[in-house]
């Protein structure tokens, strides 16, 4: 019995997503009384062998170049036979791009029951119950799992961190991957930038900013602040914004320790994707504006005016000239 | 050319969301139910763009539902595809769905399978990657663009915060989201048309249910907002620092 952990990675670095799945399966492991492995496939530039601190015993790498482009199929077979080759019965992923792409096969493969979208370790006083977001945000599930192995595909931004002691063993995967049925023909990432999914804090802008040349003022706010950004469906539709920008029910979810959004009025598909937020801040200059219900704090007020002031308010905290 | 279109239902996007029978029952009441916008203005709308682009491609949807569906299932006929197959079973475990689609699905012998990305209510994103599995073929998930030469398609997908182009051969498993095609409104024509359309319903083949779900939860309401002045964003700022500590 142990919990297997699968590593996501892009451009040679462990994506942090995993490093939560990573803390959160060391606690599953704590909780059952077992210990918690760890599954890469491909090739990073981390010093593997580190991430014992995150509560992990040993690390299963395939090391092969091939594997780093995914192919669901051949990722699933990889996992879903070193989980039965160490005994895993509680697997872990991140409910990423990739995650969401290979976790549901997995399920299948160890017949395992799936819950993706987690949020809190398992409940096991009654079973085993994990608690994952439904209706897009707008309440949570308590899933129980009946099978003798089990799926948790974890929310990114739902489980901190937790760094210790320890060094994990590393163990070479005695398997021969099957060819790739997906070839990965071209790859492009936004560089330099926090991707929205894993980001922190997130500053979005909707259709208040009345055009893409205003956008200078969010991306110098999310610069000092150390943000990704983000906006409404609406502006990236006018294509003032990139599509993997929108959040909101239609784009992609989030759940930043802060949101700011400004000049969104907070349409309820909008909310959708952002309502798991911890801290929600609203700029917008009319107070009727239906985003200013789910938000923690407020400026009804011209952006034009406001966000040049928070920039400058921002500097002035982090000492930056 | 045959296509598989994986359909469901879900409550409108504006319902309200309320438990009953001590929190284990989704209050339906009132609910106006909708076809899985994902389902329907993606995965959908994209097999029929297929179908005008060759004619001789055959969609066929697919959803497993109780007798609620067929209104639900009469609609995307309304928009498009030849038959539909109703599989009458309920279930909300993802397995057991994906294993009655499967089963179809083998008698079928599809070319192309498409998902929506997920529903709108259980957020699973789990159907097309065990379908896929289930059936042992290539699975391409989140999809933005759907492009088909031949026997190969060419499918971008979204990664975090970037994006790539995948090339696999048919049979192959997609689950659409938004990018893939538009919406579409079902004109008269076709909702005259849809009525006749054939509707299969199908007893479930045996499946294994791996999960349930034992309750449900509202999150706590929020306090309120808090509102601070327009002249004075610096104290929004110092607010965030020093009450929120968000950074």
């Amino acid at each position: 019995m142990s919990v297997l952990i699968f590593i996501d990675h892009s451009e040679g670095q462990i994506k942090k997503a995993s490093l939560e799945a990573l803390s959160y399966g060391a606690a599953v492991a704590a909780q059952l009384g077992t210990t918690a492995e760890g599954i890469i496939l491909g090739t990073v530039n981390t010093d593997l062998a580190t991430l014992g601190k995150y509560g992990i015993k040993k690390i299963h790498q395939a090391a092969d170049k091939a594997l780093d482009a995914l192919d669901a199929q051949v990722y699933a077979k990889l996992i879903a036979d070193t989980a039965t080759q160490s005994g895993a019965t509680v697997l872990v992923f991140s409910n990423n791009f990739n995650g969401k792409a290979v976790a549901p096969r997995v399920a299948v493969r160890l017949k395992a029951g799936l819950v993706t979208g987690a949020v809190a370790l398992p409940d096991t006083s009654n079973g085993f119950v994990v608690k994952k977001n439904v209706f897009s945000g707008k309440a949570f599930g308590h899933i129980g799992l009946t099978s003798p192995v089990k799926v948790i595909s974890l929310n990114p931004n739902s489980y901190a961190i937790k760094e210790g002691e320890g060094a994990a063993e590393i163990v070479t995967l005695s398997v021969t991957p099957p060819a790739a049925k997906v070839k990965v023909t071209a790859a492009t990432q936004a560089t330099g930038e926090v991707p929205l999914t894993e980001a922190e804090l997130v500053v979005s802008g909707g259709r208040g900013l009345k055009g893409p040349e205003n956008w200078g003022m969010i991306e110098e706010l999310a610069k000092v602040l150390g943000a990704a950004t983000a906006c409404s469906r609406p502006v990236a539709d006018a294509h003032w914004r990139p599509h993997h920008e929108h959040v909101g029910q239609t784009g992609i979810a989030i759940a930043p320790n802060l949101y700011i959004a400004i000049g969104i009025s907070g349409a309820i598909q909008h909310l959708a994707g952002v309502n798991r937020s911890k801290v929600i801040v609203v700029i917008n200059k009319d107070p009727e504006a239906p985003f200013f219900k789910a938000a923690d704090y407020g400026i009804v007020g011209d952006a034009f005016e406001v966000v040049p002031k928070m920039i400058e308010a921002v500097k002035k905290l982090k000492g930056i000239a | 050319m045959k296509i598989l279109v994986c359909i469901s239902k879900t409550p409108d996007t504006t319902a309200k969301i309320a438990f009953t029978q001590n929190n284990t029952k989704f209050a339906s009441d009132g609910v106006q139910w909708i076809i899985n916008p994902y389902d329907e203005w993606y995965a959908l709308v994209r097999a029929i763009e297929l179908k005008e682009k060759d004619p001789s491609t055959a969609v066929h949807l697919i959803t497993v539902g109780g007798a609620d569906m067929e209104p639900i299932i009469r609609k995307a006929l309304a928009i498009g595809g030849d038959e539909a197959i109703r599989v009458n079973a309920e279930s909300h475990d993802p397995f057991y769905i994906a294993s009655q689609i499967a089963a179809i699905a083998r008698q079928g012998t599809y070319d192309l399978i498409f998902t929506g990305k997920e529903t709108i209510d259980y957020n699973g994103s789990a159907i097309g990657g065990m379908v896929a599995e289930l059936l042992d073929l290539p699975y391409i998930s989140l999809a933005t663009k759907f492009d088909l030469n031949g026997t190969t398609a060419t499918v971008i997908r979204e990664t975090e915060g970037g994006e790539e182009t995948d090339e696999a051969s048919l049979p192959l498993v997609v689950s659409c989201q938004k990018g893939v095609a538009e919406q579409r409104i079902p004109n008269m024509k076709g909702i005259m048309g849809a009525r006749t359309k054939p509707l299969k319903v199908v007893e479930p083949a045996a499946a294994e249910t791996l999960t349930s779900i034992v309750s449900f939860e509202l999150p706590p309401a929020k306090a309120g907002v808090q509102l601070v002045a327009a002249d004075n964003p610096a104290e929004l700022i110092r607010l965030l620092h020093e009450e929120a500590r968000v950074f």
